[in-house]
């Protein structure tokens, strides 16, 4: 019997039901996760129903050395969740219970399938709402947002996943249940919560995670404001930055996305904008008022010609879809696109958009961009049409050409969609072979058979055994003559 | 007795490592008795590694050196109405040992810990291989966070030679609005469920204080709301013991954790000499004696949290669990054993002997 068979076997003894899939037919729907392109049968799908099961397939599968990939609902886009062919897929959505909200310690204990909306609906009532808010938060699982450490537009003022993940129960990928963090900060010993969010499910399976609540504002406001160029509004945004503010969004557009936007939700954003930026304000009714003047002030003064003002749910919500749907926009104005995920720093977006629009008028490519202006995270949409010939190639070939300006200018090659499969081959432009192997020790040290979501983040795995640079013998510090150098 | 060697650059700390000794890097020292007592070959001084490297206001980022010490980075950062949001617990603190300790005060519960402003790192490992984690913007989820696992592991994975932070901007506004209670954990409560947004709330025995800060008509504002709630006077610098622990050198210091809710029965544990983040369930108290700290620690427990002996006498540590239970403490010992297989840097410092 093969590894996969064994498991498979262990797996139907633990999970009753429906839970465990060996059919090709049926496997085939879990051939991809949000990046589609990316394809490949898992040999066995399981759905587990509780936190046992899990950490029971888990342990089967480090018994047999048989690779595993972790799955939340499966909108990762970087190929996070990409199956392994001669592995099992773990299936988190029967864990979806929101296991208790406790207010008065703000904190939420919630299972890995758990949709990230509903925390905050399970808080709501408690004026509570869990912050970190991805476009996806409507689909994408807690689970999910730990391994990828996601962010949202939201995320300018309240930090990212990691910031409010607090506690995790997790599987090791040697089949050990572990408690990482809890209720209360700072727990001794090393942060292996910290390493653990954003390691893209290569660490092991979290089973379990609480989550800091924050309080719901007392007001939100949101504006909508219309420049001529996305310089105009970037310097709009540089000056909100630079007099202490800090909202709660500054989302932007550009020209190419607003038409997208307009043509696919007619979210009515202003006539003629080559930019538009979206800014919520929110927190105590005061400060809000006064952030408020500062912000329509600095818009001003940097060119805006149309400011819309939303303070309730409603017309907020209008302001948001233009920029919520953007995504799903473009691929009504173009039939292919790649949705890039670079960051820079922030004070380097004038240069870096235009050297994006050269790249785009050199190669005939459209690049729509949307993005997180306040922290640098761009989102360029590169538009191709797969049938036309050659136009893949020099859509994939723009969007790497964007990573590089990244990296040319200090940032990174991924601000939340993670590097996945997709982006593993461009971590050596980011980090050389000692901060790669670096990385790995840690993997090493929680997977060393190297089993957990495999060919995922690091373009080449590191075999565990060897220690490389290990020196023999200490030699006196006189005869290395040390005491004496410094 | 240790060699005290001053190196100057990451490359001269890699050389030392690379020699093969056991040691122990340390910036001004504040915070060298922390942890378990640990007698290396080397005592690896970073004082030198002292520079700003790079601030860049406009992007809200400093890049510094370990040895830098906290204070100085302060200095040049609020020439441009920004700051490090990190509090310095310990006068003449260094960047490094901040970082290694994780030390943390009131400023916690509006910019978070360490952990949540370092965006950049770089260290040198046991075997003198430098490496380097994240980089030079906020958002960046390429590759394994390893800052976070350097922020308080206390020297035991590699030396911090340099990091990147986030900065704030400093607050136009603070101010302090401070009450004597005999139940501040009801008082707490009262503050972190309000629309006020307290930026700290700090206990010291039966007095409660709230810091707000921000713009000033807001701040007139939130502060409304706390007195409101509390009662309290209002004040525009911070009480004297803000920031700074309760105990004295010589003394039995000790960090307590709870969930918020647990506040009041760790507080009523802890005894009069306690002090700290309340609002965020972090405090800081003085043990008489040893056996204090069995007693608190399962008062604590019963809260989800944890009690660690930060700074004692080498005979009280000799008698006491330091660190306490730790949770997977068995992967934690593998990852030392990866970072650190022949155990040269600060053996035996931290948990589980680690
Ligand atoms: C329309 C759209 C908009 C999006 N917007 C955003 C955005 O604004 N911000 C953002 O950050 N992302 C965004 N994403 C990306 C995606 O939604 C996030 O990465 C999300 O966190 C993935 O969650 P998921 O449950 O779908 O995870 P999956 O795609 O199923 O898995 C993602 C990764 O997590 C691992 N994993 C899943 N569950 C666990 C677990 N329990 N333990 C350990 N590892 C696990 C998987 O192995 C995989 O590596 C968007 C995606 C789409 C399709």
């Amino acid at each position: 019997m093969s590894g996969v068979e064994q498991v498979a076997r262990r797996a139907r003894e633990l999970v009753r039901g429906e839970g465990v899939i060996s059919d090709r037919a049926r496997l085939r729907t879990y051939e991809c996760d949000g990046l589609a392109h990316y394809r490949v049968v898992p040999a066995l799908v399981v759905i587990p129903q509780d936190a046992e099961q899990l950490a029971g397939v888990v342990r089967a599968c480090a018994e047999h050395r048989v690779p595993f990939v972790a799955r939340g609902s499966g909108t990762g886009l970087s190929g996070g969740a990409l199956p392994h062919a001669e592995g099992v897929l773990v299936v988190t959505s029967k864990l979806r219970e929101v296991v208790e909200v406790r207010p008065e310690d703000q904190r939420a204990v919630v299972e890995p399938g758990v949709i990230n909306l509903d925390v905050s609906r399970a808080a709501a009532p408690y004026g509570y709402y869990y912050a970190p808010d991805p476009s996806s938060q409507q689909i994408c699982s807690i689970g999910g947002n730990l391994a990828e450490n996601s962010g949202g537009a939201h995320c300018l003022k309240y930090g990212f996943t990691s910031h409010h993940v607090i506690g995790a129960d997790f599987v090791t990928p040697q089949g050990d249940l572990v408690r990482l963090g809890g209720m209360a900060p700072d727990s001794p010993g090393y942060d292996l919560l910290g390493a653990v969010v954003g390691s893209e499910g290569t660490l092991g399976i979290a089973t379990s995670v609480t989550v800091r609540l924050v309080r719901l504002p007392e007001e939100v406001r949101t504006l909508l404001v219309g420049f001529a160029s996305t310089d105009a509004a970037g310097a709009a945004v540089s000056a909100i930055i630079a007099a202490g503010i800090v909202p709660a969004a500054i989302e932007m557009m550009d020209e190419l996305a607003i038409a997208a936007a307009e043509e696919a939700v007619q979210c009515n954003y202003p006539d003629g904008a080559g930019a538009v930026l979206v800014i919520e304000l929110d927190g105590p009714a005061a400060e809000v008022a006064a952030e408020y003047d500062a912000v329509e002030r600095l818009c001003r003064e940097n060119g805006a010609f149309e400011q819309r003002v939303a303070t309730d749910a409603a017309d907020r919500a209008l302001i948001w879809k233009g920029r919520k749907s953007a995504f799903a926009a473009v691929g009504r104005v173009s039939p292919d696109y790649i949705v890039q995920d670079g960051v820079i720093p922030r004070t380097a977006l004038p240069e870096v958009l235009a050297a994006i629009a050269a790249l785009s008028e050199s190669s005939g490519i459209r690049v729509a961009n949307v993005f997180h202006a306040g922290d640098g995270n761009l989102h360029p949409l590169v538009l191709f049409d797969e049938s036309v010939p050659g136009q893949g190639a020099a859509a994939e070939e723009l969007s790497g050409a964007i990573l590089d300006l990244c990296i040319a200018h200090g940032g990174s090659i991924t601000g939340e969609h993670g590097v996945g499969v997709d982006k593993a081959k461009h971590m050596p432009r980011m980090y050389d072979d000692a901060d790669l192997d670096t990385m790995q020790l840690v993997r090493c040290a929680f997977d060393p058979d190297g089993i957990a979501n495999p060919g995922k983040v690091f373009p080449t795995p590191r075999l565990c055994g060897e220690v490389p640079g290990k020196h023999k013998g200490a030699h006196p510090l006189q005869d290395s003559g040390l005491a004496e150098i410094f | 007795m240790p060699t005290v060697v001053t190196p100057a650059s990451t490359g001269d700390v890699a050389e030392v490592l690379r020699g093969g000794h056991t040691v122990v890097p340390t910036g001004r020292g504040t915070k060298l008795t922390w942890g378990m007592p640990v007698e290396p070959e080397v005592l690896l001084d970073l004082c030198a590694m002292d520079r700003v490297i790079d601030h860049q206001p406009g992007d809200l980022i400093v890049h510094v050196e370990a040895g830098a010490p906290l204070a100085a980075v302060q200095e040049v950062v609020g020439r441009a109405g920004q700051r490090l949001a990190l509090d310095e617990t310990v006068a003449g603190g260094t960047i490094g040992g901040v970082l290694a300790t994780n030390a943390s005060g009131p400023t916690r519960m509006h910019a978070g810990t360490a952990r949540d402003l370092l965006i950049g790192v770089t260290v040198v490992r046991a075997d003198g291989v430098v490496a380097k984690a994240g980089g030079r913007v906020v958002k960046n989820v390429a590759g394994y966070d390893l800052g976070k696992l350097m922020v308080g592991s206390f020297g035991t994975l590699a030396v911090i030679t340099e990091a990147v932070f986030r900065l704030h901007p400093l607050p136009d506004v603070q101010r302090w609005v401070t009450v004597e209670t005999d139940d501040p954990h009801a008082l707490v409560q009262r503050v972190i469920h309000s629309q006020a947004v307290p930026w700290a709330v700090e206990v010291d025995g039966s007095t409660l204080s709230v810091l707000i800060g921000g713009r000033p008509d807001g701040v007139a504002a939130r502060v409304a709301v706390v007195r409101d709630l509390i009662g309290g006077s209002v004040s525009d610098v911070a009480p004297a013991w803000w920031g700074r622990y309760p105990w004295k050198p010589g003394e039995i210091g000790l960090k307590v954790t709870c969930a918020i809710s647990g506040l009041g029965e760790v507080l009523a544990a802890a005894g009069p000499r306690v002090r700290g983040s309340a609002g965020v369930g972090v405090v800081y108290a003085v043990a008489d004696r040893a056996e204090d700290v069995h007693r608190l620690r399962e008062v604590a427990a019963r809260h989800g949290g944890t009690v660690v002996v930060v700074d004692a006498p080498d005979e009280v540590k000799q008698v006491v669990d330091v660190w306490g239970p730790v949770p997977a403490l068995d992967l934690m010992r593998r990852v030392k054993e990866q970072f650190d297989p022949e155990r040269r840097l600060s053996p035996g410092r931290f948990v589980g002997g680690i």
